[in-house]
């Protein structure tokens, strides 16, 4: 190894958080005495599971069995060619059971429910693709389990609705606040502050108190774990490019974190711009136009007013409407080891629709945000660089309400 | 010696608990905050717990979280809350005052003139109900050095493990959270209670007052019987509710309704009741 002078000071990027759950500034565990204990419970529990092969094992077995992984690496030939420029793979998360990459950290988390002895799930949902893979994992080991949803949520992802309700999930409608994804948060930790011996909480993204972000992040990397696989086979090289949508980020997590270290390795992760950056309280780019502060167990870039009061931010995709973002994000956006970006509502969905004609797949309105930046990237980038962009979620969710944008009849 | 220590000194010659009132600052409005935090004393409180209102009170039931949102509505803000306290202080110099809430407010104000401002304006101690004992560095050392008494909360769930941790470092009192649960919701059980006040006690001189789910007349006579102090809040927020026009404007009930609800309260608790007897 020659020793040479990086912009960048760290040796590694994967190496947080530090043993009281810090990223540097941020993550930490900024909650009540009550759920403390808990949080230190977990935290012990997911050490030892960490550390034993039969936990792993039985995960592994799940995933490839149940969950369908790996899931391919599809080379988006058409798109490559309309848009002219790098080499554009989807690695096809929107494939697994239940159309998205929740299921992955939904696995980990009912398994590690089962060693503590947990008989109670509960979980906050924004797209209603966590409420879906929980109903699921609960349904599959037969535990009860109650879903926070938001009101607002609610009614712009009904399908989900009915999905969590026919795998046996109560859910529980959220009305404070704007009646989406935070405030759902807020409920699901108030009903594991009253439910303290018999309930897990499985939280959906790499956010919340530590372990949570560690954990949840961990569950996740099989995505960029198997990108490298699958790319090295395929192509015979790492990727250039990565590219995900953020709204906690548990997916791009996933994909990014194998590469971290990979300086080669060009990263974006993809925030909803809403209406557009510019907009006070229109948007939901926590990093791109928001702030350090701390809210839901964590210290993280939030969207707040001056006076720290959280605003409740607007994204036309349910699952990025959420005015926080993991704190393992935050850590790796100051140095600028990932870049983030954002795109807009009406971006989003005209990349949803340019997927959906010329590839054939209806992507979910979170990962068409990712495409929607990698519309912009790809033609800035030679014809050899390999791009990788993570299509997360499946788009049949959003059917309804992409009709009512477009003004289409169903 | 602070506020706090001196009332409670006060409280323990005089052979009775405290009464520990909470109301939100700015709700319904500022005026009407003011008015009730003034008047709160002669009604019967002895310590008073002024909530800064946050728009994501992750520990709090219903009734605070609703008076909370009345506040900001009205346009409450730290500074404001700060000016609530130095308005109280100019015409009470002896009833102790705690502000209680979370931490993102202070933290964005920034920490250190948070702290400056707080004692400033005449506060005595602080709740940060979100800041336990391993995040508590950036905010306990200034706060204590300033001479504002930090108050933390113990909790059913803080076992014999975490209970030192929790116990280094407070001041002024200890605030034990009665039930596992959200502010205003289930009802204390009175045994459980006593036996994890004793339990605190065994490792503390600090007076110990008892909080979460205490609204009912009984309850606080109940609780005078096992500890120093008696809080409570989404009562008496509610009270504020109850009082308001269809618009969430105070009326002319608001004050007296609210303050008669402390006296009652401040009644029951000079009568303790054996935790039996309920």
């Amino acid at each position: 190894m020659i020793a040479r002078t990086e912009p960048n000071p760290l040796n590694t990027y994967r190496a947080g958080p530090d043993e009281r759950g810090h990223f540097g500034l941020y993550g930490g565990r900024f909650v009540a005495e009550t759920l403390m204990p808990l949080i230190l419970d977990l935290e012990r529990a997911y050490a030892e599971a960490r550390a034993d092969p039969a936990f792993h094992a039985e995960l592994a077995d799940l995933l490839t069995h149940y969950a369908g992984r790996p899931s391919p690496l599809y080379f988006a030939e058409r798109l490559t060619s309309h848009l002219g420029g790098a080499k554009i793979y989807f690695k096809r998360d929107e494939l697994n059971h239940t159309g998205s990459h929740k299921i992955n950290n939904c696995l980990g988390q009912i398994q590690l429910a089962r060693r503590m002895g947990k008989t109670r799930i509960i979980a906050e949902t924004g797209a209603g693709q966590h409420g879906v893979a929980v109903a699921t994992v609960a349904a599959r080991f037969g535990l009860p389990c109650v879903i926070y949803m938001g009101t607002t949520d609610i009614k712009r992802q009904r399908p989900n609705v009915f999905r969590m309700k026919l795998l046996g999930a109560e859910v529980k409608p959220v009305t404070s606040g704007s009646g989406t994804l935070k405030d759902a948060m807020n409920d699901a930790l108030r009903d594991w502050v009253a439910n303290v011996h018999d309930t897990f909480y499985i939280i959906g993204t790499v956010a919340g108190p530590h372990p949570y972000p560690a954990m949840v992040r961990d569950f996740q990397s099989v995505i960029g774990r198997e990108t490298r696989e699958q790319m090295l086979e395929r192509e015979g090289r790492l990727p250039d490019t990565l590219v995900a949508c953020i709204g906690g980020g548990s997916n791009a997590m996933g994909l990014f974190h194998p590469f971290l270290d990979e300086r080669s390795v060009a990263i974006y992760g993809v925030e909803a711009g809403g209406y557009g950056l510019e907009i006070m309280n229109g948007h939901a780019a926590s990093m791109s136009g928001g702030k350090p502060g701390v809210l839901h167990g964590n210290r993280t870039y939030l969207l707040q007013d001056d006076d720290g009061q959280i605003l409740e931010g607007h994204s036309i995709s349910a699952g990025l409407d959420y005015p926080g973002v993991g704190p393992e994000h935050s850590w790796l956006r100051d140095p600028g080891r990932v870049n983030y970006v954002a795109v807009t509502d009406e971006e989003a969905l005209q990349a949803f629709q340019l997927c959906t004609r010329i590839e054939g797949i209806i992507p979910a309105l979170e990962p068409a945000h990712a495409l929607a930046y990698v519309k912009k990237l790809a033609p800035t980038l030679p014809r050899d660089n390999l791009l990788v962009m993570n299509m997360c979620g499946r788009g049949d969710k959003d059917i309804f309400a992409v009709a009512e944008h477009l003004h289409m009849e169903m | 010696m602070t506020r706090i220590d001196r009332r409670f000194a006060e409280l323990k010659r005089e052979g009775r608990a405290g009464l520990v009132t909470f109301i939100t600052a700015g709700d319904p409005d500022y005026d009407t905050s003011l008015a009730i935090l003034k008047a709160l004393p002669a009604s019967g409180a002895d310590i008073i717990e002024l909530g800064m209102p946050f728009s994501d009170p992750m520990a709090d039931g219903p009734a605070i979280q609703a008076s909370s949102q009345r506040a900001l509505k009205s346009g409450q803000t730290m500074e404001k809350t700060l000016s609530l306290v130095q308005a109280f202080r100019a015409v009470d110099d002896a009833t102790p005052l705690v502000l209680m809430g979370y931490y993102n407010p202070i933290y964005v104000y920034p920490v250190d003139g948070f702290v400056a401002d707080a004692v400033e304006a005449g506060a005595d101690g602080l709740i940060v109900v979100d800041m336990p004992p391993e995040e508590d560095a950036e905010l306990r050392p200034a706060a204590a050095a300033a001479g504002l008494n930090f108050i933390r909360l113990a909790t059913p769930t803080t076992d014999a493990r975490r209970l030192p941790a929790v116990l280094a470092n407070t001041s002024g009192f200890v605030y034990y959270v009665s039930i596992a649960g959200i502010t205003g919701t289930k009802a204390p059980d009175l045994a459980e209670v006593k036996g994890h006040v004793g339990r605190i006690k065994a490792q503390t001189g600090l007076p110990i007052a008892v909080g979460f789910g205490v609204k009912t007349e009984g309850q606080v006579s109940a609780i005078a019987g096992l500890a120093e102090g008696v809080v409570v809040g989404s009562a008496l927020v509610t009270a504020i509710a109850q009082s308001l026009d269809q618009e969430g404007n105070a009326t002319r009930t608001t004050q007296p309704h609210v303050l008669g609800l402390v006296e009652r309260l401040a009644a029951a608790l000079r009568h303790p009741a054996e935790a039996a007897v309920l």
